[in-house]
């Protein structure tokens, strides 16, 4: 591990409560009730398509942070340089 | 034509295990788990090959033709949530504690976990009942891949035939390794020569524009979840990905990574990977229900590829058919090479323990390679006799899996979990799953009562509560296991 793991800190902390809160957002914004008889066309596809691909966008930015942020403090890193880091 | 271009591929795939093979190091670990060395793509490679099988692009066009594009909601944007967190928080400690504690195997980790061997035995069993019906989606997609490329000079026998004995011919000589490789080379190849296939389709179709003003004539329910997909089902669907937490072949390709810090780019990518293999499936199935209107029921599994004679034919539609058919055997490998890893290690290997006769490093690889060729001969046998459609074959596989998944959370987070609970969640599981299956195997729209809720959700409710209470209801399990296996969490 890297000499003061960031989830550790009092920033680390702020950050995990950040990703569990933007988690539980993703999932209920999974669930668009909002969308489900709209047929218009955003981006070229219909809107609740469209929709769910932005989500899948969404979710790889909160998974930066949760990496970030939200990794578990058992698992070593291994010190490499690996990943996105 | 066609089928020289598919030729090629295949015997492609067969050298690159076999040229994987010369950099082993004929030990067990190295075939089973490549020696716990992949790096952030391969890994990647490996998890999303893996995982996007049959199911994702020949099951995903099917059910979209008949459904909509509802169905990227249902399947797609979930698992592109879940997967990665599962990876996250449960493959990432799975991986410390292989690491720590030297397992190969999710029935290893498990047995050790509770000091149970009936468990360990139940497990097996119950993993092995589960991957059937997977195991099956994959040599089954693989035939009608093949089968409809030959354009029927292939029947579909003989096309599940040739799926089989090339994954055998990899698997068996490249182990884990091989199969790391093969994955990634063939991801590669279909991401990209998925999209080529989308564009020249889409292209002959006169472009989106065009297919989308024919589908708001001709199908606008297609266009919408409307009443094609209801909210309780679009809910309780996103338990199914929850399955990848116990999937054999997802678990051993977590032991394969070379480091904690290997995961992090799987986890991120994950989703983009997810949306950009599904997004092609579901517009393809979509676009298929005006210009090849008339299909149903298992027919409709061959849409991609009846989409893919009509507007891309000569050698472009063989290289492209040849990248669907990467796809879909991608993940028949890595299921196989589990099954064996836990048949050779687990059952055999722990019988011979007891008979004094330890198993030696290079008896362990044959006979994984031979309980390979067993189980694809066992499940080029049922895809013969098998005739739902892709979709619900992969549904109630994940079904089971997900169920189990109680299982690891009270072995990773639970100190007061014990043998008698997971038992008690593993015969509850099977159960349900038994009793859901053989009411909605023949009623492909089937839900609780009617009501949009997937039987996903009360598989793994009773499973959920059978581990607890089976844990409660029987003694505590002692101090030093839980130390061994719990007390890092602690650190």
């Amino acid at each position: 591990m890297h000499s003061e793991p960031a989830e550790r800190t009092p920033e680390g902390a702020r950050g995990r409560r950040l990703v569990a809160a933007l988690l539980a957002a993703l999932f209920v914004l999974h669930q668009d009730v909002w969308f489900w008889r709209d047929s218009r066309l955003v981006f070229g596809l219909p809107v609740g398509l469209t929709y769910h691909v932005a989500f899948c966008v969404a979710v790889t930015l909160v998974l930066v942070l949760a990496v970030r942020w939200g990794w578990p403090r058992e698992v070593p890193t291994g010190g490499g340089r690996e990943g996105l880091d | 034509m066609t089928l020289a271009v598919v030729a090629v591929y295949l015997l492609t795939l067969v050298v690159i295990g076999a040229a994987s093979a010369r950099l082993a190091q004929r030990t067990s670990e190295d075939f089973f788990i490549a020696a716990r060395s992949l790096g952030p793509v391969l890994l990647l490679t490996s998890l999303l090959g893996a995982h996007m099988t049959a199911f994702s692009l020949l099951g995903a066009s099917a059910e979209s033709y008949q459904r909509g594009i509802g169905v990227f909601a249902l399947m797609a944007s979930s698992s592109a949530l879940v997967a990665p967190l599962v990876f996250l928080y449960l493959g990432t400690r799975v991986w410390a504690l292989a690491r720590r504690h030297g397992f190969l195997t999710q029935v290893e980790y498990f047995r050790e976990r509770w000091g149970s061997e009936a468990l360990a035995h139940l497990l097996f069993a119950a993993l092995l009942v589960l991957l059937v019906p997977y195991l099956l989606l994959g040599v089954k997609g693989g035939g009608l891949t093949l089968a409809e490329v030959s354009d029927g000079a292939l029947p579909e026998w003989l096309a599940s035939l040739i799926t089989a004995g090339v994954v055998l011919g990899y698997v068996a000589l490249g182990g884990m390794r091989g199969t790391a490789w093969v994955n990634a080379f063939q991801t590669v190849l279909f991401v990209a020569l998925g999209a080529v296939l989308f564009g020249v389709i889409v292209g002959d179709l006169g472009g989106l524009p065009a297919v989308f003003a024919r589908l708001a004539v001709d199908r606008p329910a297609l266009l919408v979840r409307g009443d094609l997909i209801r909210p309780l089902e679009l809910l309780s669907y996103a338990a199914i990905p929850l399955s990848v937490a116990m999937f054999p072949h997802m678990f051993l390709t977590w032991l394969t990574a070379k480091s904690g810090a290997a995961f992090r780019l799987s986890v991120v990518a994950y989703p983009l990977c997810v949306a950009a293999i599904w997004l092609p499936s579901v517009l393809l199935g979509v676009m298929a229900a005006v210009d090849l209107p008339g299909l149903s029921g298992p027919a409709t599994s061959s849409v991609l590829m009846r989409m893919l004679r009509a507007h891309a034919p000569g050698v472009l539609g063989s290289v492209l058919a040849g990248g669907v058919f990467a796809a879909v055997m991608a993940s028949i490998d890595s299921q196989v090479l589990a099954l064996s890893t836990m048949f050779t290690r687990d059952v055999v290997g722990r019988w011979r323990l007891r008979r004094g006769r330890p198993f030696a490093e290079r008896s362990q690889v044959v006979v994984g390679r031979l309980f390979v060729a067993i189980v694809l001969v066992a499940a080029w046998g049922l895809s013969l006799v098998a005739d739902r459609s892709l979709f619900r074959i992969g549904v109630w596989a994940f079904t089971g899996f997900a169920g189990l998944l109680p299982l690891l959370l009270a072995a990773l987070f639970w100190r007061r979990s014990t043998a008698a609970g997971g038992i008690a969640s593993i015969v509850t599981t099977l159960g349900t799953w038994a009793w859901f299956l053989s009411r909605g195997w023949k009623d492909p729209g089937y839900t609780v009562g009617g009501t949009g809720l997937m039987p996903v959700v009360v598989v793994l409710a009773a499973s959920t509560l059978a581990m607890v209470v089976g844990s409660l209801a029987s003694p505590a399990p002692p101090r030093d296991r839980v130390e061994r296996f719990l007390s890092a969490r602690r650190a």
